[in-house]
C-alpha cells in the first residue's frame, strides 16, 4: 500500500476510502443481526442495494438466513470468497478476527463506528490488508458517491464533474 | 483558522461546496428542486426510506436537493458536520434546541442578543415549559452561576446583537464542557468567514442566513449546523438522541447515525413535525449570495471600521461601540476571535437621546430605514422603537439598546459616501 494514502487511522484520504470501496465485492459482516432495526442490518441492506455481496456471520443466529444469505456461524466456517471483513463485534475481538480474516485472504479489514485495535490493525496491516477503524462502510459509500449530501452532510467531495447517476 | 478541507481553502469551498455539476442534466448553476414529493422506486425503497435505512428523500418538509446542497454549503464553511436549514433565523433557535429540550428543562442565555430572540426564549418558551434562564455576556461566570442539574444548552451570540460586543467564546465553551452540555452559538452577524465557532469548541451553530450568507436582504432563512462533536450516545440528558426512538421501530440515533445523529434527528423528527422548512426557492438565492461572502464581507468589514472610525470623532456622537476601535472594551477580545474583522453591523450613541435617534433616521439619505442587517444597502434602525420595543426599558438597557442608541449594518456602497451621508445628517441634530 503506498504509505502516502495512509498517514494514520484517525484520518483516512478520500482516496483510500473510495479505492476500497471500488475494489471489493464480497463483505463478510460478523456480528450481522437478523433483528432489522439493528444498525448492522441497516449497512447489510445498504450495501447489498449497492451491487456488494454481503455474508453474515453471526453464531447466534447460524443457520438462519438475513436477506436471503445463509448465516455462517463464525469467520472460520465461511467457505467463499471474502474480499473484506466488516466487524460489528466488541473490538478486544479483533486480533482474532484479523487472523480469521487472513486464513479467508480477505484485502480489508474494517471496524464499525466506535471501534478501534491497534494491534489488530497493526497485524492485518503486517499481512498486507488494508485496515479502516472507526468508519461504517454505508456511510462512506453514501459520502463519497453522492447520496450523504442528501441530508445536508458535510460530504468534503469538491467536483466540477458531473456525477454518475 | 483551521482547516476545513484537505485540498481546498475558504474562497474555494464558499464557491465548490455543496454544487457539484446536477446529475440529472448537467446543469452548471445548481437546479431549483422546486417539488413536494419524490417517487418511490418500490414498496421497499419506499420502507427504507422511512424507516432511515437508505438516504434519500420522501418529502420537502424533510429533505429537498436544493435545500441539502445549501445544507452541505454552510455546513462545510463551518466546519461542521451536518447542517438543517430552517425557514427563518427564528426557526434555527428552535430548531437547534429541540432535540435537546423537554418541559421542565433550562436553556441559560447570555443577554446582549438580538430583541426577537430575547423574546422567544425568555416568554414563548415558556409555553413549550422550556425555562431561559438570563446570564450577562460580559460576564462569563455568571454562565457558570446559572448551571443546574435541569440545565439542556447554553445559547449565546458571538458577536452581539445590536453590535460591537464579543463574547468570550473560549470561556463560555469551558463552563459548557463542565456542565456537560452543549454550547450553540449564533454566528450570524460575523459569518464562517470571520469565525468559525467549533474552532473555538461550540457544539452547535445557528445563523439567520437572511443576513450576510444571503448577503442582498432577499430571502428569509436560516439553519442549524451540528458539528458532530457531543457525546450524545449513552447520555441520560438527551433521549431524544440516546434512548430507542418508538416511532422508527426503537431506533437510537446516537447508535445508528453516530457523528450524524443529531442532523438525522433534525431532519426525521424536528423539521417533520415543527414544519418549519426553507424554501428550495429562498435555498438557491442563498446558495449563490453564500459564494461572493467572501468579496462581500471584505468590504463590509472595511467599510464599517471607516464609518465607525469617523462617527468616533463627530461633535454629536456619544459614543461608537465597534469592536474593531482601538477605544472598544472589547479591542482585544475581537482581535481574538475575528481577526480578520468584525463585521459591518455595530450602534452608537447620538447626542439628543431618543429624539435625536428618531430625527438622524429621517435625515438620511443613503441609509434605508429597515429591521435588517447584513445587506449590500447600508441600513439604519432605531433599536429602542423598532426591535426592542417589546421589551421593558431595563431589558433594553441590558440589551444595549437604550434610547440613544442607533444601529447601523454597513453596506458595499462607497465609504466616503456613507460618511458624507451620516456627516450632513448629524450635523442636523
Amino acid at each position: 500500500m503506498p504509505a502516502s494514502l495512509i498517514t494514520n487511522h484517525d484520518n483516512y484520504s478520500d482516496r483510500y476510502i473510495r479505492d476500497i470501496l471500488r475494489s471489493v465485492r464480497n463483505i463478510a459482516m460478523v456480528g450481522a443481526s437478523s433483528n432489522w432495526k439493528r444498525p448492522s442490518n441497516f449497512v447489510m441492506k445498504y450495501l447489498i442495494q449497492k451491487g456488494y455481496r454481503v455474508i453474515p456471520v453471526n453464531k447466534n443466529v447460524a443457520g438462519e438466513q438475513i436477506y436471503n444469505e445463509p448465516v455462517y456461524p463464525d469467520l472460520s466456517a465461511v467457505k467463499e470468497t471474502v474480499d473484506m471483513v466488516d466487524m460489528f463485534r466488541p473490538a478486544k475481538e479483533a486480533p482474532q478476527l484479523v487472523e480469521d480474516a487472513i486464513k479467508l485472504g480477505a484485502k480489508v479489514f474494517w471496524m464499525q463506528f466506535e471501534l478501534r485495535n491497534d494491534k489488530a490493525a497493526k497485524i492485518a496491516e503486517d499481512a498486507g490488508m488494508k485496515v479502516v477503524m472507526n468508519r461504517c462502510p454505508k456511510i462512506e459509500y453514501a459520502r463519497l458517491f453522492g447520496e450523504l449530501g442528501w441530508n445536508g452532510f458535510n460530504t468534503g467531495v469538491i467536483s466540477v464533474k458531473r456525477r454518475r447517476i | 483558522m483551521r482547516k476545513l478541507h484537505p485540498n481546498y481553502g475558504f474562497n474555494t469551498l464558499a464557491v465548490h461546496s455543496g454544487t457539484a455539476p446536477d446529475p440529472a442534466t448537467g446543469a452548471r448553476t445548481f437546479p431549483i428542486y422546486q417539488t413536494a414529493s419524490y417517487v418511490f422506486d418500490d414498496a421497499d425503497h419506499a420502507a427504507s426510506l422511512f424507516n432511515l435505512q437508505s438516504p434519500g428523500f420522501i418529502y420537502s418538509r424533510l429533505t429537498n436537493p436544493t435545500v441539502a446542497a445549501l445544507e452541505e454549503k454552510l455546513a462545510t464553511l463551518e466546519g461542521g458536520r451536518g447542517g438543517t436549514a430552517t425557514s427563518s433565523g427564528h426557526a434555527a433557535e428552535t430548531l437547534a434546541l429541540f432535540p435537546l429540550m423537554s418541559p421542565g428543562m433550562e436553556v441559560i442565555v447570555a443577554d446582549k442578543l438580538y430583541g426577537g430572540t430575547i423574546n422567544l426564549m425568555g416568554k414563548s418558551y415558556q409555553k413549550f415549559g422550556w425555562k431561559a434562564i438570563f446570564a450577562d455576556t460580559e460576564d462569563p461566570e455568571s454562565f457558570r452561576r446559572a448551571v443546574t442539574d435541569k440545565t439542556r444548552a447554553i445559547f449565546i451570540e458571538n458577536l452581539a446583537n445590536p453590535g460591537g460586543i464579543v463574547a468570550d467564546l473560549e470561556a463560555i465553551v469551558k463552563i459548557a464542557n463542565e456542565a456537560g452540555v452543549p454550547l450553540v452559538v449564533d454566528n450570524t452577524l460575523a459569518t464562517p468567514f470571520l469565525s468559525q465557532p467549533f474552532e473555538w469548541g461550540a457544539d452547535l451553530v445557528v445563523h439567520s442566513t437572511t443576513k450576510y450568507l444571503s448577503g442582498q436582504g432577499n430571502a428569509v432563512g436560516g439553519v442549524v449546523i451540528d458539528s458532530g462533536k457531543f457525546p450524545w450516545l449513552g447520555n441520560s440528558k438527551y433521549p431524544s438522541l440516546s434512548a430507542p426512538s418508538a416511532e422508527y421501530n426503537g431506533l437510537i440515533f446516537a447508535e445508528t447515525f453516530g457523528d450524524l445523529a443529531y442532523t438525522m434527528y433534525s431532519h426525521a423528527v424536528s423539521l417533520r413535525d415543527l414544519g418549519c422548512t426553507q424554501s428550495p426557492m429562498n435555498a438557491w438565492i442563498t446558495l449563490n449570495g453564500v459564494e461572493t461572502l467572501p468579496l462581500r464581507m471584505e468590504r463590509h468589514c472595511s467599510n464599517g471600521l471607516a464609518v465607525a472610525e469617523f462617527l468616533e470623532k463627530h461633535q454629536n456622537v456619544e459614543w461608537v461601540s465597534h469592536a474593531g476601535l482601538k477605544s472598544s472594551p472589547y479591542y482585544k477580545l475581537g482581535k481574538k476571535y475575528f481577526p480578520n474583522g468584525t463585521g459591518s453591523l455595530f450602534a452608537f450613541g447620538v447626542k439628543g437621546g431618543y429624539e435625536s435617534g428618531l430625527k438622524l433616521l429621517e435625515s438620511v439619505e443613503l441609509f434605508s430605514h429597515v429591521a435588517n442587517l447584513g445587506d449590500t444597502r447600508s441600513l439604519i434602525l432605531h433599536p429602542a422603537s423598532t426591535t426592542h420595543r417589546q421589551l421593558t426599558e431595563e431589558q433594553r438597557i441590558s440589551a444595549s439598546a437604550g434610547p440613544e442608541v442607533v444601529r447601523l449594518s454597513v453596506g458595499i456602497e462607497c465609504a466616503e459616501d456613507l460618511i458624507a451621508d451620516l456627516d450632513q445628517a448629524l450635523n442636523k441634530l
